[in-house]
């Protein structure tokens, strides 16, 4: 930028809009978030004023208990905490494997079938969900843990950025492992992995979020209230008969239903971001 | 020390692939024969899980598309191309797919222009900017069906936020979620607080990317900034673009969950969309092969999609 030729005031004046500007565009993202909160804790007659009134009076935290007591929603958390943790377990461990046979053994047809594995990204659920539905349902698992996690128990993208990962590490480190004899068990889970760690945080913080926020494959697989996940579930609060237009209630369910994942964010803000910005550049 | 082992502790397994060493409980086995066995214990879960319920399920799907099918025990027929004839010279495929393709277009444009403004104000040294990268961030990880709510009490005619805001500058909102109007604008707008902040992230990555040097000389030879973002910057943040647009629009192609918890494809079939027709059509009124017909089209839709972007990118990534 032509720094050099611009007045001070000039750059002053620029530099205020651009602080105004940043401001002003968070403000809005925010805002629907911050408004949730507050929604959240108001009562009844707070909500239909005009002109709106931002903060309520008094928090209240009454809402929060009518939510958790209107559904199930110790038992939403328990499945989708489970279901979601299992799936990141089993997605970290077989993208691993994965990665490791494409990554270090060579045989007849091995990029054949990785190009067949790339295709699963490229097959939407909507189009598989009415076989996987049969399938499931003959072998009973309709309504199961079962339905929930089996299916999900291999991620493409956990193997691509796996593989990615491991084609990167030196082969003089891998070859002196080899000669030392260190067999395929112990090159991958005693070497290979533990060099990899920023990638395995990576994956364990999207999968464990992707699979948490996962509403069409719950909707169809699960059908009873014991089993549902959380976001289906939430859902299901709008259709209590007491509960329809009582939004501060309806918003506190749905802060307990986001709280975990945004806290999550905010803690491991830098594994989310950064792996947009990475699969940005790598074009994935 | 077995001759064996020791055999293995100094030489390079990769030139003694005919060598025959002990292998734990299967007796004597060459190293390639421990490689190939290591490849199919380790592929086995994946390809497994891969092949039933993706690969096979594709195309069981397609022949479940050439029946009529009704989800029950009932005795089912073999109708080969009705379905496909039904969905398209009925309303449905047109209806269907211009409400997917409105909303992906401007959805992707949106956030596509949104991003790239907000990462170009957030490139500069300004103070606080990786607090407001957070928060532009953050909605891009909310679970969307929570954030449906969210929105739906946004889009609340009286008292919503949108509505509110929108009376401040003395814009009488309309019913968002009840105007068949508005039902997809509203939508268009949800998804795109959603994603600009993604879109931002990757548009920093890209422009961090762009070489000082290049922008310093031209500034030197006398370029003034819109001829450095237009012939420069904006250029080489082509394949950053390009990607964005082919993941955004195949991405928003498969939108479900707004429209299942906000509109359910009303009012009047104005957000009526392949995923949710899909959904309808088989698990809410069973009709199987139909649903199948429908998303084999949204398949076929979807990889022709991928391929035309993947041939344009030849043309549209230049500099």
């Amino acid at each position: 930028m032509a720094l050099a030729t611009t007045s001070r005031s000039t750059r002053k004046g620029l530099d205020l809009l651009g602080h105004a500007l940043m401001a002003l565009a968070t403000l809005l993202i925010v805002m629907p978030l911050v408004w949730m909160v507050l929604t959240a804790f108001k009562s009844a007659d707070e909500l239909f004023l005009m002109p709106p009134r931002w903060l309520p009076a008094a928090p209240k935290w009454s809402n929060f208990m009518e939510a958790w007591r209107a559904l199930p929603m110790a038992r939403f958390y328990f499945n989708t905490a489970l279901v979601a943790t299992a799936v990141m377990l089993l997605q970290l461990v077989n993208g691993a494997l994965c990665a490791y046979v494409f990554a270090r053994i060579k045989f007849f047809g091995s990029n054949l079938l990785f190009l067949a594995f790339l295709s699963v990204m490229m097959i939407p659920n909507q189009v598989t969900i009415i076989p996987a539905y049969v399938v499931l349902s003959k072998l009973d698992w309709i309504d199961t843990y079962w339905a929930l996690i089996i299916p999900h128990l291999s991620s493409v993208f956990a193997i691509f950025l796996y593989r990615q990962a491991f084609l990167g590490i030196p082969r003089e480190l891998l070859d002196a492992a080899v000669v030392d004899g260190a067999g395929h068990v112990r090159l991958l889970f005693q070497i290979m992995l533990p060099l990899v760690r920023p990638v395995t945080a990576t994956l364990a913080v999207l999968t464990f979020t992707w699979q948490w926020n996962e509403y069409f494959w719950p909707l169809i697989v699960t059908n009873s209230m014991r089993m549902r996940t959380l976001p289906v579930g939430l859902v299901f609060l709008r259709a209590q008969e007491n509960l329809w237009g009582n939004w501060h209630v309806l918003m506190a369910g749905t802060l307990l239903v986001l709280a975990p994942i945004l806290v999550l964010f905010l803690i491991a803000q830098k594994q989310f971001v950064l792996s947009a910005a990475r699969s940005g550049l790598t074009g994935m | 020390m077995s001759p064996g082992s020791m055999v293995r502790g100094y030489l390079p397994r990769r030139h003694l692939t005919r060598l025959r060493l002990p292998l734990a409980g299967q007796g004597l086995a060459t190293a390639r024969q421990q490689d190939l066995l290591t490849a199919v214990l380790f592929l086995l879960p994946s390809v497994l899980v891969f092949g039933v319920f993706t690969h096979f399920g594709l195309m069981y799907n397609l022949y479940i598309s050439l029946t009529n099918w009704k989800f029950s025990g009932a005795a089912y027929r073999w109708v080969g191309l009705e379905n496909y004839d039904k969905f398209f010279s009925s309303n449905a495929f047109a209806v269907v797919f211009h409400n997917t393709a409105y909303y992906s277009i401007v959805t992707v444009i949106a956030a596509l222009i949104l991003g790239l403004a907000l990462a170009l104000l957030l490139n500069r040294p300004l103070r606080g900017r990786a607090f407001a990268r957070t928060f532009l961030f953050a909605p891009y990880v909310t679970t969307l069906s929570a954030a449906a709510m969210l929105w739906l009490w946004l889009y609340e005619p009286r008292f919503g936020l949108v509505n509110i805001i929108l009376g401040w500058v003395g814009i009488t909102g309309p019913d968002w979620m009840g105007s068949a109007q508005w039902a997809m604008p509203g939508l268009i707008l949800m998804n795109v607080w959603r994603t600009a902040g993604y879109n931002m992230v990757i548009y920093l990555a890209g422009l961090q990317s762009i070489p000082e040097e290049i922008v310093e000389a031209a500034t030197i030879d006398g370029a003034n900034s819109w001829q450095v973002f237009s012939r420069i910057t904006l250029p080489l943040l082509s394949p950053t673009t390009f990607f964005l647009i082919v993941t955004g629009i195949i991405a928003s192609f498969k939108v479900f969950t707004a429209v299942a918890v906000m509109t359910q494809g009303g009012p009047l079939d104005s957000t009526q969309v392949f995923t949710y027709f899909i959904y309808q059509q088989g698990f809410m009124f069973f009709r199987a092969g139909y649903a199948a017909t429908v998303s084999t089209v949204f398949f076929v839709l979807l990889l022709l999609l991928t391929l035309a972007q993947l041939r344009l990118q030849r043309h549209w990534v230049h500099y």
